[in-house]
C-alpha cells in the first residue's frame, strides 16, 4: 500500500465514521430531545400528545392524592398550574411544597401522564429552571430555601 | 494546630510543584543531570507533603474537629467510622485534595519505578505532571480551602448526605480518581514526547502500563458507581446516561482507544501522532469531567460546588491544558509523520477501526452531554438529552465494534488473512446463533423483544471468539501448560478483558430486555408472584433503629415451587443528621438474575406500595466489569513492561552519556 493509498484509506474511514455518527445524531436528536417547560410556558401552548416533555415546578401543597399505586398531584410555578398523574413508587424526596420535575406526555385530558418523577437527591434541591422561573416572576424568596 | 499544619503542607507543596515544573525542563533542555534529577526529588516531596495534608484532614474528620468548617458541613459525631474516613472525599474541598493526592501518588510512582526511563523523558514528564499539580493546588488554596476554620466551633456537624453513606460509594471516588488522574500520566508522557519530538515503540511501552493501570481503576470506579446506583436509588436501573455518568464514561472510551492504539505504536511504529492526540484528549476529557461535576452547571448528587468562581477556575485550567497541549501538538505533529506499512486488513487495521469507533462514540456522548448546556447558552430552550438519544446513537456504533472485536485478534500484523480468519470463526458463529436462539427461547421466546436475541448473539460471538483465539494460541491439545505459560501475559489479559465485555453485554441485554416489573399496594400477609418466585409480605416493622438512622423495615418471605428461598428486608430509612429519607432495596441474587424488592410509602388503607423486579442476568454486568478489570491487571503484570524496556534504556543512556 503506498502512502497515498494509505492516506486515502484513513480519510475515507474517518469520513465514514463522522458521516455515520452525524446521521445517527441527527435522526436521534429529532425525536429524543426532551424539552423542559414550566406550567406557565405550557399554558399558551398546544403540545402534541406524542411529544415527551419535562415539566418542573413545585408540588402544590394539598394537591397530592394517592389511590393504590397511582398518584395525582399538581405542579405549580406559583403563576400557573398543571395537573399530573403518575403510577409507581415516588422518590423519597417527593414532598408537597418541594421542587419536582416530571417527565411524560400530556394527554387529551390535559393531564401530564408522567412516566418518571424526579425529586432530586437533596431536599434543598430546586430544579435550576424552576428557580430561574420563580426569580423571573418575582416569587422567589431566599428564605424558602432553608431546609 | 493540625489543620494549620495540613494547610501549610499544601502551600509548601505548591512551591515544590513550581520548582518541579520549571527547573527539570531546563535541565532536560541543557542535558544537566542535576537539574533533571530534581524532578524525582520534587515528585517524592510533593507526595509526602500532600499526603501529610490529606492525613491532617482525615484526622480532623476522625476526631470530629468541629472548628474546621469542612468537617462541620459534612460530618457528625454519630457517623460510623468508615463514613468519617470516606466523608473526607464526600465533599468538594476534600475530593479535590484527594485528586491532587492521587496526582502526586502517580508522580512519586514514576519517580520510583521509572528507573528504566531515559532521564530527559522522565524529567520532562514529571515537570508536566507538576504543572497540572500546580494548577490544582492553586485551585484548592484559592477557591476551596478544606482547612478553613469556624469560630466559635459548633458542638456538632451537619452530617453527610445519607446517599453517600454506603460502602460501595465510599470507595467509588478514589477509584474513579485513580482512573481520571492516571490518564494524566499518559498526557505528561505525550507532552514530554512532543517536546522531545520523538515517539517510538519504546515510548509506547513506557506509557502503556500507566494507561492500563488508570484504565483498570476507572473501570472499577465506574462499575462501583453503577452498582451503587443499582442498589440504592431503588429504580432497578444501573445506568441512566446522566451527565455525571457520562463525564466518567467519556475518558473511559477515549482511554480504551488509547490502550489499543498504543499497541500499534509499540508493535508497528504506526499511528504515532494519533496516539499522542488520544493521550491529550483522554486527559482533557478527564478534566472536562472534573469541570462538569465540580462546576455545578449540572445538578446532581455529585455537584457539591455552586460557587461560580470554582467553575470558572476549572474551565480556565481545562482551556490552558487542552489548548496548550493541542497547540504544541499542532507545532510538533509534522515531526511524527510516517511510520510502518499499513494494510487495511491486518491487526493494526482492525485496531484502527476500533479506535475510530471508540472515539466516534466518545464524541457522540460528548455532544449529547454538552448539548443541553449549548442549547441553554444559545437560547434554544431548556431541554434534556436522555437515554433514548444515547441508546439510538451509541448502540449502533458498538455493534460493528463488538463484531470486529472477536475477529481482530485472528488477523496477523502487517497482512491479515480475512477469509482464513472468518473460516476459523464459522464455528463460533454457529455456536453464537445457537446460544442466541436458546437464550431467547429460555427467556420466554416471543414474550421478549427480538433485538434481545441479536444482543445475545453479539455477546456469545465475542465470548466464544475470544475463547477460540485463546485456545488456538495455547493449542489445547499438546504442551498446554508450557504454551500457556510462554504466551505473554498481555495476550491472556486481552482474552480475559474481551471475555469480560462479552459477559457485560449479556448482562445488559438480559436485564434490559427480559426485566419483569411489578408495582402493587400490598397489605401484610398478601402474596405476589413474580418470575416464578412467590413473595409474601409478612409484615412491616415501622421502627428499626440503625447506627444513625431509623428505618421502616419490611419482611418478605420468598419461595419457589413451595420451597423456601430466602427472606428479604427492604427498608426506608430516615437519617438523623441530616434528616433525609433514603430507600434501601433488598436484592437476592443467584448469579443468573436478581430479585429486587423496594418498599414504598404506606398507603392510607394500611397497605404499602411495593416495587418488585426480576432482573435476569443483571449480576453479569458487574461480574463482567470485574473480569474486565482482571484482564487489565493480568496484562499489567506482563514481564515485557518490566524487563523488556531496560535494554533499550541502557543503550539510550549510554548514548546520552557519550554525548554529554
Amino acid at each position: 500500500m503506498t502512502r497515498k493509498q494509505r492516506r486515502l484509506y484513513f480519510v475515507l474511514l474517518g469520513m465514514l465514521a463522522l458521516g455515520g455518527a452525524t446521521a445517527l445524531v441527527l435522526t436521534a436528536m429529532g425525536d429524543t430531545l426532551v424539552y423542559f417547560y414550566t406550567p406557565s410556558q405550557m399554558a399558551g401552548k398546544q403540545i402534541s400528545p406524542d411529544r415527551r416533555l419535562r415539566v418542573g415546578g413545585l408540588v402544590e401543597p394539598g394537591s397530592v392524592k394517592k389511590e393504590g399505586t397511582s398518584v395525582t398531584f399538581t405542579i405549580t410555578d406559583l403563576t400557573q398550574t398543571l395537573p399530573a398523574t403518575y403510577s409507581g413508587v415516588l422518590p423519597d424526596l417527593f414532598r408537597e411544597g418541594q421542587g419536582v420535575v416530571a417527565e411524560g406526555r400530556v394527554g387529551k385530558d390535559g393531564l401530564l401522564h408522567a412516566s418518571e418523577v424526579l425529586a432530586k437527591h437533596d431536599e434543598k434541591y430546586m430544579p435550576k429552571e424552576v428557580a430561574e422561573q420563580l426569580k423571573k416572576s418575582g416569587r422567589w424568596q431566599e428564605g424558602e430555601q432553608k431546609s | 494546630m493540625i489543620p494549620e499544619a495540613g494547610h501549610f503542607a499544601l502551600i509548601v507543596a505548591l512551591f515544590v510543584a513550581l520548582i518541579q515544573a520549571s527547573l527539570p525542563l531546563i535541565g532536560a533542555q541543557r542535558g544537566d543531570r542535576g537539574l533533571m534529577e530534581l524532578a524525582r526529588a520534587g515528585a517524592y516531596a510533593q507526595f509526602l507533603l500532600i499526603a501529610t495534608s490529606f492525613g491532617a484532614l482525615e484526622w480532623c474528620y476522625i476526631t470530629s474537629d468541629f472548628s474546621v468548617a469542612n468537617v462541620v458541613e459534612n460530618s457528625h459525631v454519630t457517623k460510623p467510622l468508615l463514613y468519617k474516613i470516606s466523608g473526607v472525599w464526600g465533599n468538594h474541598e476534600g475530593s479535590m485534595l484527594l485528586w491532587v493526592l492521587i496526582l502526586s501518588l502517580y508522580g512519586a510512582a514514576v519517580a520510583l519505578f521509572g528507573g528504566n526511563l531515559p532521564p530527559a523523558l522522565r524529567a520532562r514528564a514529571l515537570s508536566v505532571q507538576a504543572m497540572i499539580s500546580l494548577g490544582f493546588l492553586l485551585f484548592i488554596l484559592f477557591t476551596s480551602n478544606p482547612f478553613a476554620r469556624v469560630d466559635p466551633a459548633p458542638l456538632s456537624g451537619n452530617g453527610l448526605n445519607p446517599l453517600l453513606q454506603d460502602p460501595g460509594l465510599a470507595f467509588h471516588p478514589p477509584f474513579l480518581y485513580l482512573g481520571y488522574v492516571g490518564f494524566s500520566m499518559a498526557f505528561s508522557f505525550a507532552i514530554a514526547a512532543l517536546i522531545e519530538g520523538r515517539v517510538d515503540a519504546a515510548w509506547a511501552r513506557w506509557v502503556r502500563p500507566w494507561t492500563l493501570a488508570a484504565w483498570c481503576a476507572l473501570t472499577l470506579g465506574i462499575a462501583m458507581g453503577s452498582w451503587w446506583a443499582y442498589y440504592t436509588l431503588g429504580w432497578g436501573g444501573w445506568w441512566y446516561w446522566d451527565p455525571v455518568e457520562n463525564a466518567s464514561f467519556m475518558p473511559w472510551l477515549a482511554g480504551t482507544a488509547l490502550l489499543h492504539s498504543a499497541i500499534v505504536v509499540e508493535k508497528r511504529n504506526a499511528l504515532r501522532g494519533w496516539t499522542i492526540l488520544l493521550a491529550i484528549l483522554t486527559f482533557s476529557l478527564s478534566l472536562l469531567g472534573t469541570f462538569l461535576v465540580r462546576s455545578g452547571v449540572l445538578t446532581s448528587v455529585h455537584s457539591f460546588a455552586s460557587d461560580p468562581a470554582r467553575g470558572v477556575f476549572v474551565l480556565c485550567l481545562l482551556a490552558i491544558c487542552t489548548g496548550g497541549s493541542l497547540t504544541l501538538f499542532g507545532l510538533r505533529a509534522p515531526v511524527l509523520q510516517g511510520g510502518g506499512l499499513f494494510a487495511p486488513i491486518s491487526r493494526e487495521g482492525a485496531l484502527l477501526i476500533n479506535n475510530v469507533l471508540l472515539s466516534t462514540a466518545a464524541g457522540t456522548v460528548l455532544l449529547g452531554t454538552l448539548y443541553p448546556l449549548l442549547a441553554d447558552v444559545l437560547d434554544l430552550g431548556k431541554l434534556s438529552v436522555g437515554p433514548p438519544f444515547f441508546n439510538a446513537v451509541f448502540l449502533p456504533l458498538m455493534v460493528p465494534m463488538v463484531l470486529l472485536m472477536a475477529l481482530g485478534p485472528f488477523l496477523h500484523w502487517k497482512r491479515g488473512d480475512l477469509a482464513g480468519a472468518l473460516g476459523r470463526l464459522k464455528f463460533v458463529f454457529a455456536v453464537a446463533v445457537i446460544a442466541a436462539i436458546a437464550g431467547w427461547l429460555l427467556a420466554g421466546g416471543s414474550s421478549g423483544p427480538l433485538w434481545a436475541a441479536g444482543g445475545i448473539l453479539l455477546s456469545a460471538w465475542l465470548i466464544f471468539g475470544s475463547l477460540l483465539e485463546w485456545a488456538e494460541r495455547v493449542r489445547l491439545k499438546a504442551g498446554f501448560w508450557r504454551r500457556a505459560i510462554n504466551t505473554p501475559r498481555a495476550a491472556h489479559g486481552m482474552t480475559i478483558a474481551h471475555l469480560g465485555l462479552g459477559i457485560v453485554i449479556a448482562g445488559i441485554v438480559g436485564s434490559t430486555a427480559w426485566k419483569t416489573e411489578l408495582i402493587r399496594v400490598m397489605h401484610p400477609g398478601e402474596a405476589v408472584d413474580l418470575a416464578g418466585y412467590h413473595l409474601v409480605l409478612d409484615g412491616v416493622d415501622p421502627n428499626v433503629r440503625g447506627p444513625n438512622y431509623e428505618a421502616m423495615r419490611a419482611t418478605f418471605t420468598v419461595s419457589q415451587g413451595g420451597k423456601a428461598v430466602t427472606v428479604m428486608h427492604p427498608e426506608k430509612r430516615l437519617y438523623d443528621q441530616p434528616r433525609r429519607p433514603t430507600t434501601d432495596a433488598a436484592i437476592r441474587t443467584n448469579l443468573l438474575g436478581d430479585l429486587y424488592v423496594v418498599i414504598g410509602d404506606p398507603a392510607p388503607d394500611g397497605g404499602y406500595v411495593a416495587r418488585l423486579y426480576y432482573n435476569p442476568l443483571a449480576p453479569w454486568i458487574f461480574l463482567g466489569a470485574g473480569v474486565l478489570v482482571l484482564g487489565g491487571l493480568v496484562s499489567l503484570s506482563d514481564r515485557r513492561f518490566r524487563v523488556g524496556a531496560p535494554l533499550r534504556v541502557a543503550r539510550g543512556a549510554a548514548a546520552k552519556g557519550a554525548l554529554s
